[in-house]
């Protein structure tokens, strides 16, 4: 009926959805289970098909009241609420509650002979009772194959089965069918031929020793829905489909910046180190300074005031604090103040889904703002290299949705591929910082180096990279007619050019001083000269002055010669001087 | 097999010593609503009795529309399901009771001078 009628919109409107409640689930079926629509849920034994059937009830009771029933054909009532009582699911509180009914469908073959024609109205009249008895929305068959077991007529079964769908559909209530995986097809009993609307498919596979229990949607009629396999665990609090944000990329990104703990590598950084919610990764080899540059991140995210979770696949916490110590990175207090968290825990311990799971539940607890992974490229042996990408990308995504800022270190093989970051995850990095080794001269010396730094004008030079007593310190390297010069090469060079700067010294203060000399020198020689000169310009003064008086005399002489002579009077005196003086001109 | 059917002999003739007119058999007949098949199966099964249970027998016909609570208790998926209550153990026939001797052999129904007979 229902289906008729969406049938014949001819526009429909988005498909009316029932959350589930289960974590990641409504995120890759974009809502929930179709609402008033049957849903098959198959899998193999153990998959956790009742288990999701279960907490689709408990959370729809608990969370969107929407009361359930739940037929329990394998699992009586008692030994149901046991096994999920473990998940924090209180059944029989929710029964008392009126919230949910479970009733135990009991096929006994042995108790039951059958002949002729019979139709399963029994059950239909106690799924109806319960329905009505609460006012549920919400049902669950787990597992209607069992009618198969129990009851012989399969013709019979086929039709009361899918007269039970139309009837599920006509009460308008939101279904779960459970059935058991078949050989070759969905379910061993062909179930899906009567669910057409949505099929969810668990899976519990076992790959290099660890099982991975996954979940697809096969089917979902009307919907968008996520088409990979998405692995799911069972939780202390129910279950969990990872990844909970690859669906779609919509994070947003901070231009807030947040200091690296290292002043010289912020510098580097555009002045001001990481974006907030970015990702970071080192990648460098053995020993090279990893960890304590996560270190010092640490310990300036914690100055601050702000968490940070630690996720350690090698070392111990101990370990942890006692190596930064000796850096001069204490990071003990921030534990005790509860600014820090350490989960150390080895790769190979669980499976990769379920350090996912185990991060996921820290995180939520915790909310750090920095979260760091050491090693990341340790991950890939708790699981093939593609489980590991597949892990971080979710990782990432999760912690970006969080505005976490997460950083990696990844440990590099030393065949000089650097620039290979082990698992293949560099492209989902927004900050790469390379730490190597050069070894020359018969030593090792750590540089640093920004790879690529998305969004932010970085330094493209390299550094190197000192390991003190009181953390990290960046230095510039020479470089020399030879290559970059780092550690003792560096610190010759330093003391060449330092006596190189003594020699010019010297040499510039003798040249000053002879100089100096000179100068003194031709200032002497100008004082000469310029007695000289004065000699002269008296000489000359002396000579003009004799000139007049000269002339004064002759004068002199002249006047008394012409009085003695009784010559003309001073006319032709005057004349005759001056004809004289004329002469003389 | 022998064993079994011994006892169950034993049985038998300690019950019948006790009082033969006794209500023997305690039947229920589980229907839903009044549909032809739900009343052919009311009519089988109360023919059936009288015929070959005499008086020592008890049947009760429960719809299970007025009675779904008591559905659930008794476990019924399918209607009609004609249920042998006592003696023990509880035994079930789903389907059609027009066939009296399949039905009889189905719940184990025969009583004892029809076992000898045979």
């Amino acid at each position: 009926m229902n289906n008729r009628k969406a049938l014949h919109k001819p526009n429909p409107v988005p498909l009316p959805k029932a959350p589930t409640g289960i974590q990641g689930l409504d995120d890759i079926t974009e809502g929930g289970l179709p609402l008033g629509r049957p849903t098959l849920i198959c899998g193999c034994a153990g998959s956790g098909k009742t288990l999701f059937a279960i907490e689709f009830l408990v959370r729809g009771a608990a969370q969107y009241n929407q009361p359930g029933v739940f037929m329990a054909f394998e699992e009586t009532g008692e030994e149901l609420a046991q096994n999920v009582a473990s998940l924090g699911f209180d059944l029989k509180d929710l029964t008392a509650r009126k919230k949910m009914v479970v009733d135990f469908v009991k096929i006994e073959r042995s108790e039951i002979r059958e002949m002729g024609d019979y139709d399963l109205e029994g059950l239909f009249v106690r799924l109806g009772y319960a329905i009505d008895a609460i006012g549920a929305k919400r049902v669950v068959l787990d597992s209607l194959e069992t009618l198969f077991a129990g009851l012989t007529d399969a013709a019979i079964l086929r039709a009361e089965l899918s007269r039970l769908f139309h009837w599920l559909k006509d009460k308008g209530v939101t279904a779960i069918v459970t059935a058991e995986r078949g050989d070759g097809k969905l379910t061993r009993h062909g179930l899906e031929e009567y669910v057409s609307d949505c099929v969810i498919l668990l899976d519990n596979r076992i790959s290099n020793q660890f099982a991975t229990r996954r979940v697809r949607v096969v089917k979902y009629r009307g919907s968008r829905h996520g088409t990979d396999e998405y692995p799911f665990l069972i939780g202390e609090r129910g279950l969990s489909v990872l990844p909970i944000t690859s669906v779609g990329l919509s994070h947003d990104a901070p231009t807030e910046r947040i200091p690296s703990g290292i002043p010289r590598l912020d510098t580097m950084l555009g002045g001001k180190g990481y974006f907030r919610g970015s990702s970071i990764l080192v990648s460098g080899t053995a020993g090279t300074g990893k960890t304590s540059l996560s270190a010092h991140l640490v310990d300036a995210t914690c100055r601050r005031g702000e968490r940070t979770l630690i996720f350690l696949f090698e070392e111990s916490q101990s370990q942890l604090l006692r190596n930064m110590r000796s850096i001069g990175v204490d990071l003990e207090p921030w534990i005790r103040k509860g600014l820090l968290r350490i989960h150390a825990a080895r790769p190979t311990l669980y499976g990769l889904e379920s350090h996912l799971v185990a991060m996921h539940k820290l995180t939520d607890e915790f909310k750090p703002s920095v979260v760091v992974m050491d090693p990341v490229t340790n991950l890939s042996s708790g699981g093939t290299v593609n489980e590991a990408k597949s892990l971080l990308t979710r990782l990432i995504d999760y912690y970006k949705t969080n505005r976490s800022t997460t950083f990696f270190t990844s440990l590099t093989t030393g065949d000089r591929t650097e620039e290979a970051s082990g698992i293949g995850i560099s492209s989902l990095m927004d900050t790469w910082l390379l730490v190597r080794d050069l070894e020359t001269n018969g030593e090792r010396n750590r540089v640093l180096y920004v790879l690529k730094s998305r969004g932010m004008a970085h330094s493209n030079q390299v550094r190197e990279f000192k390991l003190t007593d009181s953390g990290i310190d960046l230095v510039d390297v020479y470089v020399g007619p030879g290559g970059v010069l780092t550690g003792t090469a560096r610190l010759a060079q330093q003391a060449r050019e330092a006596s190189e700067g003594i020699a010019l010294q010297s040499e510039f203060a003798g040249r000053k001083r002879q100089l100096d000399r000179n100068c003194l020198a031709l200032n002497s020689q100008i004082k000469a000269l310029q007695l000289d000169l004065e000699t002269v310009q008296e000489e000359l003064k002396k000579i003009g002055a004799q000139n007049t008086f000269r002339k004064a005399a002759e004068a002199h002489v002249r006047a008394v010669m012409a009085k003695a002579r009784y010559a003309d009077p001073l006319d032709n005196g005057v004349h005759l001087a001056n004809s004289n003086h004329r002469k003389e001109a | 097999m022998p064993a079994t059917q011994t006892s169950r002999r034993k049985k038998a003739r300690q019950s019948s010593a006790a009082g033969a007119a006794r209500k023997k058999f305690m039947l229920r007949l589980y229907v839903a609503g009044t549909t032809p098949r739900s009343a052919q199966a009311i009519l089988d099964a109360e023919n059936l009795c009288e015929q070959h249970l005499g008086g020592r027998f008890r049947l009760e016909v429960i719809d299970i529309y007025q009675r779904p609570a008591l559905a659930r208790d008794e476990q019924i998926i399918a209607v009609p399901t004609l249920v042998r209550r006592l003696p023990e153990p509880l035994r079930k026939l789903v389907g059609d009771l027009s066939n009296a001797e399949r039905v009889l052999v189905g719940l184990d129904l025969l009583v004892r001078d029809e076992h000898k007979l045979r």
